[in-house]
């Protein structure tokens, strides 16, 4: 068992989910309340990497952070040190590939949640802070728990993008599915076989959160 | 200046061009047919729109200039809101809704004033269930508690009535009038029921297409119309063209309806030869009774043909044309479904009615 990139795969997964979801509440509620121009085309933006290879994302993100693009030159002029090729790197193609995962359950939630009850909120004389703390998420959590769930379990089993952007540094970008990848490589059928079983059991259980709340969703609602 | 006051005005996306007055403790009812924009003028009064050009005052405190370009958000407003459909929120207890409108309160004292407020609207003992856990009559008070812990400036009620049956509507109404004793802030309610705002307020506001057509008394906007447009938003069913023939008798106009010629109240607005508009509301009609004859009956006579008789539960509306050749226009009035079976009242038998002068009503003429 590599215990470091196991390691390494839940550190990833917990900043990814942890800097996603303040992004993706942002993004859902302007989904869900506004209509502007183009909405279609960045919701469609947003479900991209639902259907894109992997690599081909890992590609325009070498691409575009890569130490000879302007701005993976930028990345390193201010933080003295490349993007690519990094745990930060991991992070942000990890951000980039789940955001459809994290959207587009709290969209739904908060679509859910009628424009009424922010206006009786307001009317009550709750700032719009305190609507949102004290009204909207108590009535969207099931959404975040699912947008929570669904990145932390999707960045666990992300490959192709780590793959890519990352490498394969052990302790610094070799995530558990790489791992898994390199000893099978290596014949070592047994390691990988533990470590597959692993995360099995975390997206099982990952998955399950996202469908018990589903159903809890639904038995709310009658 | 105390209460409210309010004009709003813009030409999209709904049109407006509404005035709205409501002094301390009196219940104005806004009417007028769906699209209105009744409901547009609350949402604007609570902040929760803002219209293109306006004004809008309470208690001297300025809610909403366009010329100065304020606009108080609706936390800052202390307008009670009751919602058509209520919007409590639905993870809240009936306590909870209550309680998070006292955000004004101190956090120690919030539970025994919601605890208060929903004992007032009598809901004792169901502080603890959810919205989806109470009656359709049950949520609306809960709705009214929440709009009143606000200690409200102004207390608006959207069609507060429409989404209840009608044995709980007649009781919430009831409890309306009497709570309002108790409550000093100016009250809006909004309704196409117009025997609901007949019955409840102080002062009616009739708006059609987002404008103001008249305002006043309940009486007076149903028994004096301004324009036959008003006449028939107040469902006035007898609403006719004439003209005013000359001066009759103190205090009478002589009025020319097509052959007939009727004595009207003369107020004065009307000179003779003037082309009007007149109404005479459905109880100023009086059916002359075969074997009884009354005194109101030389008042304006006017015999004719029944055209319809409709029995509509305890009362029977009928269609009356005047006159033998047909040529005048139906009059519609009702009577109790017993005098009209006892005075043997059917199509193509003939009766006569009077025409009550003093109610007869003179407009200038319609579009």
């Amino acid at each position: 068992m590599d215990w470091a990139s196991l390691r390494l795969s839940l550190e990833l997964a917990l900043w990814t989910t942890a800097l996603l979801l303040p992004l993706a509440i942002a993004i859902a509620r302007g989904l869900a309340w506004r209509r502007f121009p183009g909405k279609g085309f960045v919701e469609a933006l947003i479900a991209l990497p639902l259907v894109l290879p992997p690599t081909v994302l890992g590609y325009y993100m070498l691409a575009a952070a890569g130490r000879a693009a302007p701005l993976g030159e930028a990345y390193e002029a201010v933080f003295g040190g490349p993007l690519v090729f990094t745990f930060e790197g991991l992070v942000v193609a990890s951000l980039l590939v789940n955001l459809p995962f994290a959207v587009q359950p709290l969209q739904r939630a908060f679509e859910a949640v009628p424009e009424q009850l922010r206006e009786a909120a307001w009317c009550s004389g709750l700032s719009r802070m305190a609507t949102f703390v004290r009204i909207e998420m108590p009535l969207a959590w099931p959404g975040l728990a699912s947008a929570a769930a669904l990145t932390f379990a999707h960045t666990l089993g992300e490959f192709g993008v780590v793959l890519m952007v990352g490498g394969s540094i052990p302790g610094e970008t070799r995530t558990i599915s790489i791992a898994i990848y390199d000893r099978v490589q290596a014949f070592a059928m047994t390691e990988a076989a533990i470590m597959s079983a692993a995360l099995l059991a975390l997206s099982f259980v990952a998955v399950g959160v996202v469908y018990g709340l589903g159903q809890r969703g639904l038995v709310r609602r009658r | 200046m105390t209460g409210l006051s309010a004009h709003l005005a813009q030409p999209a996306p709904i049109p407006l061009d509404a005035e709205v007055a409501c002094g301390p403790g009196e219940l104005l009812a806004l009417v007028g047919p769906s699209g209105a924009g009744k409901t547009t003028i609350l949402r604007a009064i609570a902040g929760l729109i803002r219209p293109r050009t306006g004004r809008i005052a309470c208690n001297g405190e300025i809610w909403f200039d366009a010329a100065s370009r304020v606009f108080l958000p609706p936390q800052r407003r202390r307008a009670g809101l009751v919602f058509q459909d209520y919007a409590l929120f639905p993870h809240l207890s009936a306590l909870g809704n209550v309680a998070a409108a006292l955000g004004h309160v101190e956090r120690s004292a919030r539970a025994a004033r919601a605890r208060d407020l929903l004992a007032r609207v009598h809901l004792e003992g169901l502080e603890e269930r959810r919205p989806d856990g109470l009656s359709g009559g049950q949520r609306q008070r809960v709705a009214l508690a929440r709009a009143l812990a606000r200690e409200p400036s102004v207390l608006l009620l959207d069609e507060p009535f429409a989404a209840v049956d009608q044995v709980t509507r007649r009781k919430l109404q009831r409890e309306l009038a009497l709570l309002r004793r108790e409550i000093a802030a100016p009250t809006i309610l909004v309704t196409h029921d117009l025997a609901e705002a007949a019955a409840l307020a102080d002062r009616m506001s009739v708006l059609y297409r987002g404008t103001t057509l008249q305002h006043g008394t309940p009486d007076e906007v149903a028994n004096r119309p301004v324009t036959p447009q008003v006449a028939r938003l107040m469902d006035q069913p007898n609403v006719f063209a004439g003209r005013v023939a000359g001066r009759g008798p103190p205090g009478r106009l002589a009025l020319r309806w097509g052959d007939i010629a009727l004595e009207a109240r003369d107020d004065g607005h009307f000179a003779p030869g003037a082309d009007v508009a007149w109404m005479i509301p459905a109880a100023a009609i009086v059916l002359h009774r075969r074997e009884r004859p009354s005194r109101g009956e030389r008042e304006n006579p006017l015999s004719g043909t029944i055209e319809e008789v409709l029995f509509l539960g305890e009362t029977a509306s009928i269609t009356l044309r005047a006159g033998a050749g047909g040529a005048a226009p139906a009059l519609t009035f009702s009577v109790s479904a017993h005098t009209a079976r006892r005075n043997a009242l059917a199509p193509g038998a003939a009766a006569a009615v009077s025409l009550l002068a003093d109610a007869i009503h003179l407009m200038p003429p319609g579009e």
